[in-house]
């Protein structure tokens, strides 16, 4: 089965966020008021062949601790949709 | 025999000869190491130079960790060799576990140039051995990323073990206990953000990095049977 997969990290709670800081700053200029909180994190697409959706988001785990997060200053959130499926 | 020590080149390294120019200072042998090489061709001791490894992509250090040549950076750290990571190398070393905690953003979100004060706070490791404790050296520093963190436990141990090698006397990016530097267990793995190779020469305004950068000679001999 081939899973299509959304991997989303961005830096903790606590953990400084120069660009997300900046961006907040800057929409007041450009009228938009009221925002906060604003966090600039990543997102990785991509597929995965895996038995059933269990196996593949324990692989998409093990990929987020092991590389595409750092788990000292970041969090992931992962979404799994099985692809092709009838 | 002098020590020979090997100065590992990443795609997007940029302080390597600075490093090779100050050990060649200091009377020591240097050369440069390829990123894409199995084998550390016998040097005494290892620096990850400063830089841009692999462009940073994902975070600094992230992808230089996979390089062929860290395979033997970690066989040759486990077997007690000194490898000394400087700015990004030392981003390089959190990422490949070699050193605990992570590098994150200057707090000041402000890109950081400029000499700063440390203090040496443990004469016990790979870049200390010759330096005594409580002196002050001024360093530069040139980095976005050097705003070190840990998990509360990681810098309970670091404390309590004396693993804190350097610390800021006035922090200029926000690092949990004002580190600048730290060592692993065995304390022959040191990371640190300033830059004691660009403190080598009166010209540079400084030559508080020598007393560092001979430290790791003097190891490197002792190493070198």
């Amino acid at each position: 089965m081939r899973f299509a997969v959304l991997v989303e990290t961005r830096l903790r709670d606590g953990v400084a966020d120069p660009q997300g800081a900046t961006i907040e700053r800057s929409l007041p200029a450009l009228g938009f008021d009221g925002v906060s909180g604003v966090r600039v994190g990543k997102a990785f697409r991509f597929t995965i062949e895996s038995g059933d959706a269990a196996a593949a988001r324990a692989e998409v785990e093990d990929m987020c601790k092991r590389f595409l997060a750092n788990p000292v200053i970041e969090d992931a959130t992962i979404s799994i949709e099985r692809q092709g499926a009838t | 025999m002098a020590s020979r020590v090997g100065v590992v080149v990443f795609p997007g390294s940029n302080c390597e000869f600075d490093v090779v120019e100050a050990v060649r200072g200091l009377g020591g042998q240097a050369e440069l190491l390829w990123h894409g090489d199995a084998s550390l061709g016998g040097v005494d001791a290892v620096v990850l130079p400063g830089g841009f490894a692999h462009g940073d992509y994902l975070r600094p250090g992230a992808i230089a960790r996979f390089s062929p040549i860290m395979r033997a950076v970690d066989a040759f750290a486990s077997d007690g060799g000194p490898v000394i990571g400087i700015c990004n190398g030392f981003q390089v070393l959190c990422e490949s576990g070699l050193l605990p905690g992570a590098l994150q953003k200057n707090a000041g979100l402000k890109f950081l140039c400029k000499p700063v004060t440390v203090r040496v706070e443990t004469d016990t490791t790979a870049l200390t051995v010759d330096v005594r404790v409580g002196r002050e050296l001024r360093i530069p520093i040139n980095h976005f990323e050097g705003n070190y963190t840990c998990l509360p436990d990681t810098l309970a141990e670091l404390r309590a073990d004396d693993r804190i090698v350097l610390r800021y006397t006035d922090n200029p990016n926000g690092s949990v206990d004002d580190i600048a530097g730290i060592c692993s267990a065995g304390r022959n793995v040191v990371g640190l953000m300033p830059h004691p190779e660009r403190a080598c020469h009166p010209l540079l305004g400084s030559t508080d990095g020598t007393p560092l950068l001979r430290s790791l000679l003097v190891r490197a001999g002792a190493v070198a049977a």
